[in-house]
């Protein structure tokens, strides 16, 4: 007599798009203000769900990098260096809590523009910008505290930055907090295809009053950063993207007395022993490697599983696979959403087919992609072996290299065969296991049962072909001090 | 005593998933689907000093009917004295009868005292037994009591649902619920059951994704698609929408039936009805709208 049961699925629950206004094109933010290209041309945004064009943007070329570059030495000589510390967090207070206060905002700002889902932009990439101005705030009148040798600590000067398209606004806050809280001016520059929560963060300033010149956000290309790389009145880059631009950059910063951050590719590591809590080792697998559709500089993605437990994880994970949310960034329940750019779409294709190619066995998602956009399916390869590609290549997208070793020592060996050294994950219920493990992978960050926690007073950077230089913490506040 | 076949469990990511799945927006159609579904699957309970006959027969009329439209509860949760009340007030409906015995809440008594307990409620007409296991045993390491307990009540409710009520909040770990809901399972419980209700902390998200997995694995292993029920401290229609989404996006909605999922619930029934209304008129009436217990 029970009365036949309706079956649960979730309706659509989008974010809405209202308390976004986005212009229908977009100048350099310079000296305080909004200026347009000296050659007044511009380049489309688009959002890579729908591939609707959202605005145009200003290309700045050399001219307008010289003219922010001049801004920012102004704004450096004329104002910021000359302000009490205590005055200069209060600008930096300011702008913290203005991100906060606006982050739907920039949360739907973000995922329009680069496809990550709302979820994470909500819950992950506003709420981190934001403590990290919160942070460094705290530190401007306290940097004598802060760094051996702080009660000589002087700024930089001049910071150029360029940010990449996988977390906009947060990686230009990594740099941006830390510049200004030290007593530097800024250059920003962010990636061509996801520049709009970065002008939204030059309006940000503009309204937090802080003095014309000490940030400038210039909007173009590879070529907008090679001549900022390039210009002689810089004093400091810090540079977040690919070690293939990161070369580039150190070779054509050699000779000068342009310091240097870089933070670079990676291929890291993710090792599951066989005492690890296997339920929670899938959910580290998952925010190792399908967050933010696996365009994370520090994804675990190569998986190294003991032998022993390799079977039952492979299970766990494939059926894992399937309870993904694919779909629209804008719903509330999405997990993964759209490849932030059809390049970037095309190049996952590739190195995919060359593991196929190469004879290691593709688990994908059963997921039909909508027609417009950009979009991946969460897979990853079993059978893989150290020599294929996509053991050894960045891919950047949501896919997972699975490979097994035997004992601890093989695993450390082989996690560290390669020239990258950003992230990596030692899974285990020992603790004396995931010491003796965590002691000897070259890696900047090891987390041990979890995966991709970030915090402003944690110092995050890369070994080796990864990068150097530190962001967050206190050796992120060094590289933005002469000591 | 080891545990043979632990199963590791790490707090950290637990607990991360569970929040995820918690906070799943649930709208429009589907949250009239999930109102519903939290209503079928509902024990709609009463386990107080102070429960009468006419208590129990108000709560199996609003069990059977709870609102126009509304389906029936799965089952009315009582104490095994008032059964005969509820098999009379329950006749000619879906809604099964549910008794607590082994000693609730605590369940330190004789064995013999427990099964004759049992006995007695199935032969009085109880459809299904809760019961509690032996934490004092269980924490003294004495697992193999507690799983031979187990066993003797499956075969005294023979013909019966058996749930299997783990007391969660005084088991002490993750690892340790973990360990509880195999030993269960594989003593052959139809349900494992997170809390007698009694205690202040009970059932959380993470304690039912942390379930879900134990009834996963045991189905993977064994074939057989054993349940969960939810019981203490879901107060809210919020709240049962997020556990609601833990057992599907964990277990599929092959799981969201009463026949495998349940929630064990005195008040939480007024809030989905309110909310259920709301959701049907587009207006919040208030309490004076609904019968509430």
């Amino acid at each position: 007599m029970r009365a036949v049961l309706p079956e649960l699925r979730y309706s659509p629950a989008p974010e809405s798009a209202a308390p976004v206004s986005i212009r229908d094109a977009y100048g350099l933010f310079i000296g305080g203000e909004w200026v347009a290209p000296q050659s007044a041309t511009t380049f489309p945004t688009q959002n890579p769900a729908t591939e609707e064009k959202l605005a145009e943007i200003g290309y700045a070329q050399e001219a307008d990098v010289d003219r922010a570059v001049r801004a920012a030495r102004r704004g450096y000589e004329k104002y910021w260096r000359k302000l009490r510390p205590a005055e200069r967090a209060k600008y930096v207070y300011r702008i913290a809590r203005a991100i906060a206060e606006r982050s739907r905002e920039f949360a739907v700002l973000e995922t329009m523009d680069g496809g990550k889902p709302i979820r994470e932009s909500r819950d992950f990439d506003v709420p981190q910008a934001s403590a990290h101005f919160f942070y460094h705030a705290g530190w401007a009148d306290k940097l004598t505290w802060a760094v051996l040798g702080g009660e000589h600590a002087r700024p930089l000067g001049v910071v150029g930055a360029i940010v990449p398209w996988n977390f906009p606004l947060l990686i230009a806050a990594w740099k941006v907090a830390p510049a200004l809280a030290c007593g530097n001016t800024i250059v920003l520059k962010p990636a061509e295809t996801t520049p709009l929560t970065a002008l939204l963060l030059a309006q940000v300033c503009a309204e937090a009053e802080l003095p014309p010149g000490v940030v400038n956000v210039v909007t173009g290309d590879g070529r907008t950063g090679a001549a900022l790389v390039e210009h002689p009145d810089v004093d400091k880059l810090t540079f977040t993207g690919s070690t293939e631009v990161g070369k580039a950059i150190r070779r054509a910063t050699a000779g000068t007395a342009k310091r240097l951050s870089l933070e670079l590719g990676g291929k890291s590591a993710f090792i599951v022993f066989d005492d690890a809590p296997l339920d929670q080792t899938i959910e580290g697998i998952v925010s190792a490697i399908y967050f933010n559709q696996g365009h994370v500089c520090c994804a675990g993605s190569r998986l190294l599983v003991q032998e022993s437990v390799a079977a039952d994880l492979i299970d766990r994970l494939r059926l894992r696979l399937g309870t993904l949310r694919h779909g629209d960034p804008m719903d509330k329940n999405t997990d993964i959403g759209a490849v932030n750019s059809r390049q970037q779409r095309d190049k996952i294709v590739a190195l995919v087919q060359s593991g196929v190619e190469e004879g290691a066995a593709l688990v994908q998602a059963d997921w039909t992609p909508p027609e417009r956009g950009y979009w991946y399916p969460a897979s990853f390869f079993t059978g893989v072996q150290p020599t294929y590609r996509i053991a050894r290549e960045e891919i950047f997208g949501p896919v997972l290299s699975v490979m097994t070793f035997r004992t601890a020592d093989e695993a450390i060996e082989r996690a560290n065969n390669l020239p990258y050294g950003l992230s990596a994950g030692v899974w285990t219920s020992s603790g004396a296991l995931a010491m003796y493990v965590a002691g000897r992978l070259q890696a900047g960050v090891i987390w041990c049962n979890t995966f991709n926690q970030f915090d402003p007073s944690s110092p995050f950077g890369g070994y080796k072909e990864s990068g150097f230089g530190r962001e967050g913490g206190l050796a992120g506040l060094r590289a933005y001090l002469q000591t | 005593m080891s545990r043979p076949g632990l199963v590791r469990v790490d707090a950290v990511m637990l607990e991360a998933r569970a929040t995820v799945l918690a906070k799943r927006s649930i709208k429009a159609a589907s949250k009239r689907v999930a109102f519903d579904l939290v209503i079928a699957c509902m024990d709609l309970t009463t386990l107080e000093g102070k429960d009468t006959p006419g208590k129990v027969r108000g709560l199996c009329a609003r069990g059977i009917a709870p609102a126009p439209g509304a389906p029936s509860v799965a089952a009315i949760c009582i104490y095994p004295s008032l059964v005969p009340i509820a098999v009379e007030a329950l006749r000619g409906s879906s809604v099964l009868v549910a008794a607590v015995a082994t000693a609730f809440p605590s369940g330190l008594s004789p064995l013999d005292v427990k099964l004759q307990e049992t006995r007695e409620a199935v032969a009085a007409g109880a459809d299904e037994i809760d019961m509690v296991i032996d934490r004092a045993a269980f924490l003294a390491g004495r697992y193999d009591l507690v799983r031979d307990e187990i066993l003797a009540v499956r075969e005294a409710c023979a013909g019966a649902t058996l749930k299997v009520i783990l007391e969660v909040g005084e088991l002490g770990s993750y690892a340790a619920i973990r360990y509880a809901s195999d030993l269960a399972l594989d003593a052959g419980a139809d349900f494992i059951k997170t809390s007698t209700g009694k205690l202040g902390s009970s059932s959380t998200p993470a304690v039912a994704l942390l379930m879900c997995e134990a009834i996963r694995d045991h189905a993977r292993r064994t074939g057989r698609a054993a349940g969960l029920k939810l019981a203490g401290g879901i107060r809210t229609s919020k709240g049962a929408l997020g556990y609601l989404s833990i057992v599907h996006e964990t277990l599929g909605n092959a799981w969201l039936v009463p026949e495998r999922f349940r929630i064990g619930a005195s008040a939480l029934l007024d809030d989905v009805l309110m909310q259920r209304e709301k959701e049907a008129t587009g207006n919040y009436s208030g309490p004076d709208y609904v019968a509430l217990a």
